[in-house]
């Protein structure tokens, strides 16, 4: 989550919201709804103001909970002809603001499909609706010792149909995959009301592999009624090293090192001594806070394989210069190795009164690089920043640390933020891993895009949306939006990067 | 010739042909050009646009044009015991990369690793207004945009010249051993579900002819631990035995069995051995049927919907029936919408997916 609530929420441009349009749209719902279905007084549209990013808010005109398919294909044809704008919502617990409403918009949620379908541990594989929790799959598996990989750190919370929508990953992804990897078949409902399949029950499907584009877009799309989800193989054993780096590129190259070796680790993360200072008093994970970096290594399989894993993890990292190495030796003390990088988030909301969490990935060899270009930051903004790194896939999440009720903090966080993640453009990464455009990135998409990409997205767009009305203000910017952010920066003169090579 | 004017002559020839709505054939090595249906068209040949751009082993990440010979980034990554981890069939020396990710095949490994397209990062495109566009980029986690990139895999060209590609790559398992069992169809396609849903560590699988190989590969205690576990005879010659299955070298794909046209069906794990005449070879766990057979092209088609999955003509038989599993017509209406979208003046492999298309 992005910290506490906070009263920073950017006020809406010229919200097109009045009560005679919300008059007209309601009336309209409410001949395809159950009463209790739809929402339209504020105390019962509030608690949809915003997802997971606090710091965005915007109250629906409407919010619509349809109980099935056929409720979902007349909501949005119904919108398609009043040309009402819809913004889809799985659990909220996104950080990008993806699910934040649209002022004179309906929030479309999918809380009501909650069901498990069918769950076939023959063919390894679920039948889920879009509400169903991404960890109550796994535990509806775990009787036939399977699971469904992607591990999102909100696994407990958030659902199918937002995973689908964010292409989420999770500690894991290195060895098994974003949702891209682990999803068969998703049932979509158009903008026009057309129930489309995209995937089958085979490993691929005829044509253009639109079930690949479909996954990430964001709820811009379609609207997800049904997934059918792959299931894996429960590993028998995982232990995880633990080891200390006096430097942090040393602990970079250490990374570097072992996926030279031929390992791909069940888990690779980093914490710099910022995150694991703030994190070990509240857990109390036996951190070595002494240390510039700690890097956690995991290894799954058979009790065999991970023995002999561990054993050739442990030579790679002590031969890059570990300082002090531990290997979890119970199931016990693996959790608490992990605790404190899995705290991380509210362990910062423990010592900062707000923070705000980045995403940037970058190619692994720019990591001190990016780290040093962030530390000379924190002397610009004058803000603190804590950084935990997905090591093994290049995924960056600094945190950065600012008390919203000082005047103009949370601006300076929000241009902090920008900044890194132009730095991860600049030394050729993406400005988000795994949390997703939203509202949130949308102008640091005018960095990584080009016009004629930006308008390639619109088009892909229009190719399903043909009304353009699923949450239409996420994700990708327009033409003006970018020349105005882009004002903003040279009046600024920051911005450096145009000159700079880009993939 | 240098990139820079590899690109400039394309993008002319590009706006030639869409200035005169004449098409045009992408092609490379031209290794799977009987793939799809035929395309006429002006050459635009990619060979010319070739290297390796960046291939740092450590970042497990390689980019290279599109006119590279296959062989040559799987030499390349060989010399630092790494590979493409779907082990794309080449279909003679003359393969590239850009018609490997066009044509979007994946060998053995697909059913343990993924799919081609799982592993593509980034693609660099020229659209049909001859338009250089980036999508995705060189690092693993990005969802920054659409995922244009993984659309390209297995478009067969129809959205614009694929220039550059970005693909993970994966370390070579440290090892490898195969084994074969005597077992009928039926009992082969149980076989395989169940060890799927156990822990191990089975990359390929092969059944035809009453006999079922089976690849194991992983760490050493893995594969040893599996080799204990599952029995079977040891395969001498294995290496050649799963190039031969991935190339279609293998005897079942001998010419001789080839009067018959080549069927491929993708079709969920499970299913039952479906009641059609003619030799299967079943690969991916179940997931992959190759079927030589001369029942009639709805038959096939029907039975592979009825068992959730489709029919691919694979190889000969009559075009005229249709290469590709017709799409329900909402797809449908996405893909045109797609192709109007990169490709407006309708010139790119025109008709190689689906008429028209």
């Amino acid at each position: 989550m992005n910290g506490k609530t906070a009263s920073f929420a950017p006020a809406p441009a010229e919200p097109a919201f009045s009560l005679a349009r919300q008059q007209q749209v309601v009336s309209a719902l409410r001949a395809l709804l159950p009463e209790h279905a739809l929402l339209s007084n504020l105390e019962d549209t509030r608690p949809y103001e915003c997802d997971g990013l606090a710091a965005y808010r915007q109250t629906p005109m409407v919010v619509a909970l349809p109980e099935n398919e056929q409720q979902v294909v007349a909501i949005l044809k119904a919108c398609r002809d009043l040309k009402a704008p819809i913004v889809p919502r799985g659990a909220g617990t996104g950080l990008s603001g993806g699910a934040m409403p649209i002022a004179d918009g309906v929030v479309l949620s999918t809380a009501k499909f909650t069901r498990i379908v069918k769950l076939d541990p023959y063919a390894r594989t679920a039948v889920v609706q879009p509400g169903v929790r991404n960890l109550a799959i796994s535990e509806a598996a775990a009787a036939h010792d399977l699971y469904y990989a992607p591990d999102p750190s909100s696994q407990i919370a958030c659902t199918i149909g937002g995973n689908v929508a964010e292409n989420s990953g999770g500690v894991h992804c290195l060895k098994y995959g974003l949702t891209v990897h682990n999803v068969l078949r998703v049932r979509m409902v158009t903008i026009d009301g057309e129930v489309v399949e995209l995937g089958n029950g085979a490993l691929d499907a005829p044509g253009l592999d639109l079930l690949a584009l479909f996954i990430g877009s964001e709820g811009m799309l379609g609207v997800v009624t049904e997934v059918t989800v792959k299931l894996i193989p429960k590993p028998q054993a995982a232990r995880v090293i633990m080891a200390s780096f006096d430097d942090v590129v040393k602990s970079g190259n250490a990374v570097a090192n072992v996926i030279a070796a031929g390992i791909i680790p069940a888990g690779l993360e980093m914490m710099d001594r910022t995150s694991s200072r703030m994190v070990e008093p509240f857990v109390k994970a036996g951190y070595d806070i002494d240390a510039a970096a700690i890097l956690l290594c995991e290894s799954d399989g058979t009790s065999e394989e991970v023995e002999e894993e561990i054993g050739r993890m442990s030579a790679v990292l002590n031969a890059s210069g570990a300082t002090r190495i531990e290997v979890s030796t119970s199931e016990a003390e693996r959790l608490r190795f992990w605790s404190g990088r899995k705290n991380a988030f509210p362990a910062a909301g423990r010592i900062s009164p707000d923070y705000y969490c980045m995403d940037g990935t970058i190619p692994r060899k720019n990591l001190a690089q990016v780290l040093l270009g962030i530390e000379q930051m924190e002397g610009k903004y004058g803000l603190r920043c804590a950084n935990v790194f997905h090591a093994g896939d290049g995924n960056l999440h600094p945190l950065i640390l600012f008390d919203a009720n000082l005047p103009g903090e949370f601006h300076r966080a929000e241009e902090f933020g920008a900044e890194i993640l132009e730095l991860c453009v600049a030394v050729g990464g993406t400005i988000t891993g795994e949390h997703g455009v939203g509202i949130e990135k949308i102008n640091s998409m005018c960095v990584q895009f080009s016009p004629l990409e930006r308008e390639a997205f619109f088009n892909v767009k229009r190719a399903f949306d043909t009304a353009f009305l699923l949450n239409p203000d996420k994700a990708i910017p327009t033409l003006q939006r970018c020349a105005e952010y882009g004002k903003m920066h040279v009046q600024r003169g920051q911005l450096k990067f145009a000159e700079l090579p880009r993939f | 010739m240098d990139a820079e004017s590899f690109r400039q002559q394309a993008k002319a020839q590009i706006l030639a042909a869409a200035a005169e709505h004449r098409p045009l054939e992408i092609r490379g090595g031209g290794s799977k050009r009987w793939y799809g249906q035929q395309v006429q068209g002006e050459l635009l040949d990619t060979r010319g646009y070739g290297g390796v751009i960046d291939y740092e082993p450590t970042e497990l990440v390689i980019t290279a044009r599109c006119g590279t010979p296959l062989a040559e980034i799987e030499a390349l990554l060989a010399q630092h015991n790494q590979m493409l981890p779907f082990e794309p069939p080449h279909f003679g020396s003359a393969a590239t990369l850009g018609g490997m990710v066009a044509s979007g095949l994946s060998g053995p490994s697909r059913q343990a690793v993924g799919a081609l397209r799982d592993f593509v990062l980034g693609a660099v495109l020229m659209d049909g207004k001859g338009d250089i566009l980036h999508f995705g980029g060189q690092v693993m986690k990005n969802v920054a945009g659409y995922d244009v990139s993984r659309l390209l895999a297995g478009s067969l060209g129809t959205l614009g010249l694929i220039l550059e590609v970005s693909l993970k790559v994966l370390p070579r398992p440290l090892a490898t051993s195969s084994r074969r069992f005597a077992m009928g169809e039926a009992e082969a396609i149980r076989s395989l579900n169940q060890w799927g849903g156990l822990p191990l560590p089975v990359s390929a699988s092969c059944w035809q002819d009453g006999v079922l190989t089976l690849r194991l590969s992983g760490a050493q205690a893995a594969v040893s631990a599996a080799e204990k576990n599952l029995g079977g005879e040891a395969v001498a010659d294995a290496d050649d035995f799963w190039h031969a299955l991935r190339e279609q070298t293998h005897a079942f794909f001998a010419p001789a069995a080839a009067h018959k046209p080549l069927w491929r069906l993708a079709l969920p794990s499970t299913a039952a051995p479906l009641a059609l005449p003619g030799a299967t070879l079943i690969e991916w766990g179940g997931a992959q049927r190759w079927l030589f057979t001369g029942a009639d092209a709805q038959a096939v088609r029907s039975a592979a919907s009825a068992a959730g999955g489709h029919a691919t003509l694979y190889r000969g038989g009559d075009k005229d029936a249709g290469v590709f599993h017709p799409l329900a017509p909402a797809v449908e209406q996405i893909h045109r919408r797609l192709k109007a979208s990169f490709d407006p003046a309708a010139i790119f492999n025109i008709g190689r997916m689906y008429p028209g298309f």
